[in-house]
């Protein structure tokens, strides 16, 4: 009894002790800056811009790279759930930071009246925020539509009537329409990325302003355009579904800007390699002096690195036992970099039973586009210097395999008495994880320095958001839709040119799957796959549910495309055949991938949550 | 020590008490049931997507209670009493809900007080007709009409028929082991379309399949479908 007497009374003292120290209370926090304190420092204000730089959205990335894998362009070998499924949410995609857009508007706020910054720095402060601000617009309307602009802080006054902060749904138009304005109007604040003979990536300019008007005017555009063939995904107010009457003024806007851009010399498609396969890794690899890159995220080793490299590197050579070999792209997207005569077919394998047989393992991909090279991991290329071990095992002259359930697995072939390697390090082997199960893996990105791989250490290879090409590519397609083929062709061939096609396209080879197939393959793995096939209104017919095989036309835009589609390399083995010690291709699909995708119509606009809605009664559902 | 021990006890056997009082709605209780029917017979629609909202108006949250339709165009829920708002999406399903009077919208009223059953007429954009699903051996053959129900300014075009086959009785586009379609620009004849397939081979070894077939509306999500049919082979 004592005890508790003893422990009862001191805790009654604390308590009683506590309460009434009203210096307590209001006691400066030591670990936390106000936003009056952060004011009066320009360095502090720096900071606080980082932090809204930090809050950049974006969907796939290399710091999020398992997204990659939800559609068809990858096989995530340890995620097989992405694969399982056959629909997307309708929540899925959803985005509504206004948090964030609070935080930038209150910044904007703030900055105008800065008394501690120089004319100038405020200038520049409040238009690098001002850019964010319709980067974070632009992010809304890709996904739910038309949103309430909000452009002031807004504080509530503890009324019990929150009516004074519950607004609409912009038109989604209205909200492109801000982003460009917004964008023109900071243009002449911001600083050319060149200044100083340096080269600005990771912070605004005038380049990314350009990149990034030409690629919203482009985003509305389509979506004008296109989007009369889902009629039913509109809304009669307007907050989804932009008029067929605004495309042309939107596609005009959308190369005007790129043009703008390509005007002023600043950037340039990166050639610095001769050899067009190791340019083209090199492009996204390089941070000196990289004409091509107009906006990233950086990073850093020991502050800020990122673990693609460590999730995506090939097993056998893993410097992290544990992760790796985590995305392997897929023949869907393998086959749909053209041949060097600018044809498009399939890969040449022949058919079970009548196999085209190679001499080396790469040389079915000798005659693609460079690209493929620099974007996937080949089997036979090299990776670190090292040959990247992807095989699944030995045919024989009666098509039987010999093959083994582990990676580099042994057995002894008919005819011998050692045993030896039947398939490679790296696999293919169905169902093992974080072997090439697709026969591929990942190039793009993934970071060649010793120690990358290291979950202790890290990549800081950076992720490009904005590049020349793509600006190029927004130029072709808004020029194409205006009726300029001879304009688009240009800007096509210059990007085609750089991928090592000798033979320029002509004005009258510029076509709508052109354009479609030259994002695909320009641009994968940089996430932008779901924005361009939302606003073609391509993503219901080609995830369109049909399970009916790989097709046969990989230049064709809305060929169904619902399942991840593998290749299997095969190592002949057949003494005193002239075939002995060539290679076979065979097509598989990975055991674990049994769903078969299936975009409905409206994933188109992801669904705002019912809890927004309840506290706004103003907003409208999307369809 | 006993003393605290029998605070303890005592203490956590007040709150138990103190629990019971408050913490305990009665669960739903209404069940409303029904079935989706044009002209009296019901739809065949996908098992697992179709879904009807019900909105009870009045209270602070708006959250709606999703209302599953089954293959055989039938649906359950248990509710509070109440009148709610029911309301089905459009766009996804291959029906329409005709225009109500009461709202003068396709919303419909519901008032529940009690167990209550109701059949909502809606109205096809297509129908299935005289589907006759035959086999011989492990090739399956499905012959059937179509007949387009909705002729107005709503009307859908044809984007593929297709018949699927599946081990269990579900079968619909997301339920499949096999498919055959045909755009519905090569049909031919609305009233004699013909598909095959084959039965691949399953694992475990079954010798009955369930096989049926769909019509998919361009702009419309889900497919309507004809009666589910067993096959023996």
């Amino acid at each position: 009894m004592k005890k508790i007497f003893i422990l009862t009374s001191i805790l009654v003292v604390m308590v009683s002790w506590s309460c009434n120290d009203e210096a307590f209370l209001n006691k400066q926090p030591n670990d936390l800056l106000n936003d009056e304190e952060v004011w009066k420092n320009r360095d502090l204000v720096v900071l606080a811009l980082g932090d809204l730089y930090n809050r950049f959205p974006d969907y796939q990335t290399i710091e999020n790279w398992g997204e990659f894998a939800n559609f068809d362009e990858a096989f995530a070998t340890r995620d097989y759930g992405r694969h399982q499924n056959n629909d997307w949410g309708f929540g899925d995609w959803g985005y509504w930071d206004y948090s964030y857009i609070r935080a930038l508007n209150s910044f904007i706020k703030r900055c105008a009246g800065a008394a501690a910054l120089t004319e100038e720095d405020r200038q520049a402060f409040l238009a690098e925020a001002r850019v964010l601000r319709a980067a974070v617009y632009f992010e809304e309307v890709k996904r739910m539509g038309g949103v309430p602009l909000i452009l002031e802080p807004l504080t509530y006054d503890y009324s019990g009537d929150p009516t004074s902060l519950q607004f609409p749904r912009a038109k989604e138009s209205d909200v492109y329409d801000f982003v460009i304005s917004e964008l023109d109007d900071v243009k002449d604040k911001l600083v050319d990325p060149t200044v100083g003979g340096g080269r600005i990536y990771s912070r605004a300019t005038k380049g990314l302003v350009l990149a990034m008007k030409a690629r919203a005017a482009l985003y509305a555009a389509s979506i004008a355009k296109y989007g009369v063939t889902t009629p039913s995904e509109a809304t009669a107010g307007g907050e989804a579904g932009i008029p067929a009457g605004m495309a042309n003024g939107y596609y005009e806007k959308a190369l005007a800007a790129a043009q703008e851009l390509i005007g002023t010399g600043w950037y340039s498609l990166y050639k610095k390699n001769t050899d067009l396969r190791e340019n083209f890794v090199n492009l996204f690899l390089d941070k000196s002096n990289n004409t091509e890159v107009i906006f990233v995220e950086d990073f850093k080793l020991k502050d800020k690195a990122h673990g693609f490299t460590t999730n995506n590197q090939p097993i056998d050579q893993t410097e992290e036992p544990g992760d790796s070999g985590w995305l392997n792209p897929t023949l869907n997207l393998v086959q749909s970099f053209e041949k060097l005569d600018n044809t498009f077919a399939p890969l040449a394998i022949g058919t079970p039973g009548n196999y085209v047989y190679y001499d080396n393992i790469t040389d079915l991909y000798e005659d693609r586009d460079a690209r493929l090279w620099a974007t996937v991991m080949l089997p036979g290329t090299q990776f670190k210097g090292r040959v990247v071990d992807i095989w699944a095992g030995y045919i024989l002259a009666d098509n039987s395999i010999i093959t083994s359930g582990a990676l580099g697995g042994q057995a002894t072939l008919p005819g011998r008495s050692v045993a030896e390697q039947v398939v490679g390090k790296n696999g293919p082997i169905d169902q093992v994880e974080k072997s090439a199960q697709t026969g591929y893996y990942v190039r793009k990105f993934l970071d060649p320095s010793i120690g990358s791989g290291q979950r202790g250490i890290g990549s800081a290879v950076w992720w490009v958001r904005y590049r020349y090409a793509e600006v190029l590519l927004n130029a072709a397609e808004a020029a194409f839709e205006l009726g300029q083929p001879e304009v688009a062709a240009g800007y096509m061939n210059e990007v085609r040119q750089r991928a090592g096609f000798t033979i320029d396209l002509a004005p009258g080879e510029i076509t709508f799957d052109r354009i479609v197939h030259e994002r695909k393959v320009e641009l994968a793995f940089e996430g932008h796959q779901l924005w361009d096939m939302k606003r073609w209104r391509l993503a219901h017919k080609v995830w369109d549910g049909q399970n009916v095989g790989l097709t046969t036309n990989p230049g064709k835009a809305d060929e169904s495309s619902t399942k991840p589609y593998g290749l299997w390399p095969y190592k002949v083995y057949d003494p005193g055949n002239a075939n002995d010690g060539k290679w076979i291709f065979k097509v598989v699909v990975p055991g674990k991938a049994i769903g078969v995708d299936r975009f409905r119509l409206r994933n188109y606009y992801s669904e705002i949550n019912s809890d927004i809605l309840s506290r706004n009664p103003k907003l409208v559902q999307n369809p | 020590m006993k003393t605290i021990q029998l605070y303890i006890v005592l203490s956590v056997m007040i709150v138990m008490l103190g629990s019971c009082e408050y913490d305990n709605y009665d669960a739903p209780e209404s069940k409303l049931e029904g079935q989706l029917v044009y002209q009296g017979t019901p739809l065949n629609l996908d098992a697992r997507n179709v879904y009807m909202e019900l909105w009870e108006p009045g209270w602070e949250k708006k959250n709606k209670i999703d209302v599953h339709v089954n293959q055989n165009g039938a649906f359950s829920a248990l509710l509070f009493n109440g009148d709610y708002k029911l309301f089905i999406r459009r766009n996804s399903v291959p029906f329409m809900a005709p225009h109500n009077d009461q709202t003068n919208s396709d919303t419909i009223l519901v008032e529940i007080r009690g167990n209550k059953k109701v059949d909502i007429d809606v109205i096809p954009y297509y129908l299935v007709k005289n589907a006759s699903i035959t086999n011989s051996g492990k090739t399956v053959n499905a012959a059937f009409g179509m007949e387009k129900v909705i002729t107005d300014a709503n009307q859908k075009d044809v984007e593929r028929v297709t018949l699927y086959i599946n081990k269990g009785n579900l079968v619909s586009s997301d339920m499949k082991i096999a498919e055959a379609s045909l755009n519905g620009g090569d049909i031919a004849d609305p009233n004699a379309i013909l598909l095959t397939t084959e039965i691949p081979d399953l694992t475990p070894a079954q010798s009955y399949v369930y096989a049926r077939v769909g019509i998919k509306l361009a702009g419309v999500d889900y497919l309507i479908y004809s009666e589910i049919q067993k096959i023996d082979f």
